[in-house]
Parts: structure tokens; C-alpha cells; sequence
């Protein structure tokens, strides 16, 4: 079980960074959504509904399509180097069509026996304000 | 404690949905990792399901006559509570097993708990929800809970 130069333990320390990526999530990306679930529900592409019966601004994003945003951000900073073994979020501020969102994260603690990685991830709106936090562990392949 | 759980609606912890088994298609990997804006090749192809593949693959297909005004499918594991407005939630997953094309997959999901919090505006109802993912040898193939909020 020797540490190659490959493997990414010997380089992950607690305080890195994951990349950021941004979204723009529109109605087509809504749409495309809210059909492979079969989801119904109007807040997501029903404007007049949204915003005079219930009250939102504009077309809320799904929550659960910015909690795989928050999976993307991590496996994409593992690439093909680890598997994401569980994460966990919430959904803490509406998000809307036609916002620009933010995915990023940070290294929490890595366990350099065992290639465990526990990383903090979040997704922002424009403002700064974290709509989704969450924590993730992954397994780094040793 | 205001004291908006009866012991009726508390009864109804561990209350269990009907297991459903649904077959894992490339072409439903493919139009979930396009829709979520997935970049990751193996995804986009549809060779392995990426991570929250379990939310489409689930999400319950009912009659337009069994949705709500707003479009809701009405979850009947849960009781009537005296509370409505749903809050965000949070939820939990574990990915124990990875997920390919041509698997079957069974869910099922039980209500854990219910509680109630005195928020700053109110009481609040939590409850807590528990869906176990199996394959067809029974093995755990994923876990997720998940906590909502009432107001």
C-alpha cells in the first residue's frame, strides 16, 4: 500500500481550495430538469404563479439541482483520483432564473492513513450569500 | 412546547412507503447529467449514474388527478400536519454502491421522526425521512435522510 508520486493524499491538505464554477441557470436548463424528474410543481416555470400567488421574485431553481451542483464541485476536484462516499446540504436561500450562482468548497481534514477527505462545499448567489452548505467525505484512491 | 403533535400523528413514525423497483436506463443517466449540467464524460455517456441520479429515478410518478393546485404530488407517507408552509430542508446521503445502466433498484421510505421547535416566529414541525436503495440482492446501494421543516 506504498504512496505513489500519483496519488493525490500526498498533495491534498486541509485549507485547499476546490475550483470554483459558475452557473446560469435558465429556463431551458429548468426545464430539461424539472422534466427528467417529472416534477410539476409551478414555482419552477409557471411566472404569474410564482410571483402573484406565491409570492417569489422569479422562477425558483430546484432545490435539489443546486444540491448536485455542491456533488459536481466535489467530483470534479477529485476527477477520477477518489469516489464521494456521502455528502450533506441544505437548501437555505431561494435561488432564481436567471441569477448567477457560484459552486467552491475547502479541504477540511485529510486522513493521509486511510485517503479519507471531509471538504466543506457551498453554493452562492451574486450577493455573497451561501443559498446551499454543505460537507461532503471522500475516499482518495491510496 | 405549544403542543402541536398529537399522539395520533405521532403514531405515524415509522410509517413505510410500498417498496418501488425502477430500472436504471443510459438514456435517463444521459438526460439527468445533460439537465444538471454535468461535464464529466462518463456521466454525459451514460456508463455510470453520477450522484443524485436516485432523485429522478424516484421521484414519484402519480395521476394529474393525485397533484396538488401548485403541482405537488401529495407524499402519503407523511400525516396531515397542523402546519403547511414547508421550510428548506436538509438531507444526508451515502453512496454505498456505484449505479450502471441496467440495474434495478428498490426504494423504500420510512418516516423517522417528527418533533417540534420553538422557532423565532413560531413553532416549527421537523420531520424526518429515511429512504434505503437496494439492488436485487438486497444490498445497500444508497442511503439518504433527510430533515424538513413546517412553519
Amino acid at each position: 500500500m506504498g504512496k505513489t508520486e500519483a496519488s493525490r493524499i500526498v498533495s491534498v491538505q486541509a485549507g485547499d481550495r476546490l475550483p470554483e464554477r459558475e452557473f446560469k441557470p435558465d429556463n431551458i436548463q429548468s426545464f430539461l430538469y424539472n422534466a427528467i424528474l417529472f416534477n410539476a410543481h409551478r414555482i419552477h416555470y409557471d411566472y404569474p404563479y410564482a410571483t402573484e400567488v406565491e409570492g417569489y421574485p422569479g422562477l425558483v431553481v430546484p432545490g435539489p439541482l443546486i444540491g448536485d451542483w455542491l456533488n459536481q464541485c466535489v467530483e470534479e476536484w477529485l476527477g477520477e483520483d477518489g469516489r464521494l462516499q456521502s455528502i450533506e446540504y441544505s437548501n437555505r436561500v431561494a435561488a432564481y432564473t436567471g441569477d448567477t450562482l457560484y459552486s467552491g468548497g475547502e479541504v477540511l481534514e485529510v486522513d493521509p492513513h486511510s485517503g479519507q477527505v471531509k471538504v466543506e462545499v457551498f453554493v452562492k448567489n451574486e450577493s455573497g450569500e451561501v443559498v446551499a452548505p454543505g460537507k461532503a467525505t471522500a475516499q482518495l484512491h491510496v | 412546547m405549544s403542543g402541536l403533535l398529537s399522539e395520533e400523528l405521532l403514531s405515524t413514525i415509522g410509517r413505510r412507503s410500498e417498496p418501488r423497483r425502477e430500472l436504471v436506463t443510459r438514456r435517463d443517466i444521459r438526460k439527468y447529467a445533460i439537465a444538471t449540467g454535468n461535464r464529466q464524460r462518463k456521466y454525459l455517456d451514460g456508463d455510470v449514474a453520477p450522484p443524485m441520479f436516485h432523485v429522478p429515478l424516484f421521484w414519484d410518478v402519480v395521476e394529474m388527478d393525485r397533484l396538488s393546485p401548485d403541482g405537488v404530488a401529495i407524499d402519503t407517507l407523511l400525516p396531515k400536519f397542523p402546519l403547511e408552509k414547508a421550510m428548506a430542508g436538509g438531507l444526508k446521503i451515502d453512496y454505498v454502491k456505484p449505479v450502471y445502466p441496467g440495474d434495478w433498484l428498490t426504494a423504500t421510505r420510512t418516516l423517522t421522526d417528527i418533533y417540534e421547535k420553538q422557532g423565532s416566529s413560531g413553532p416549527l414541525i421537523f420531520y424526518e425521512t429515511d429512504m434505503h436503495i437496494v439492488d436485487d440482492d438486497n444490498e445497500l446501494v444508497i442511503r439518504e435522510r433527510t430533515t424538513r421543516i413546517m412553519r
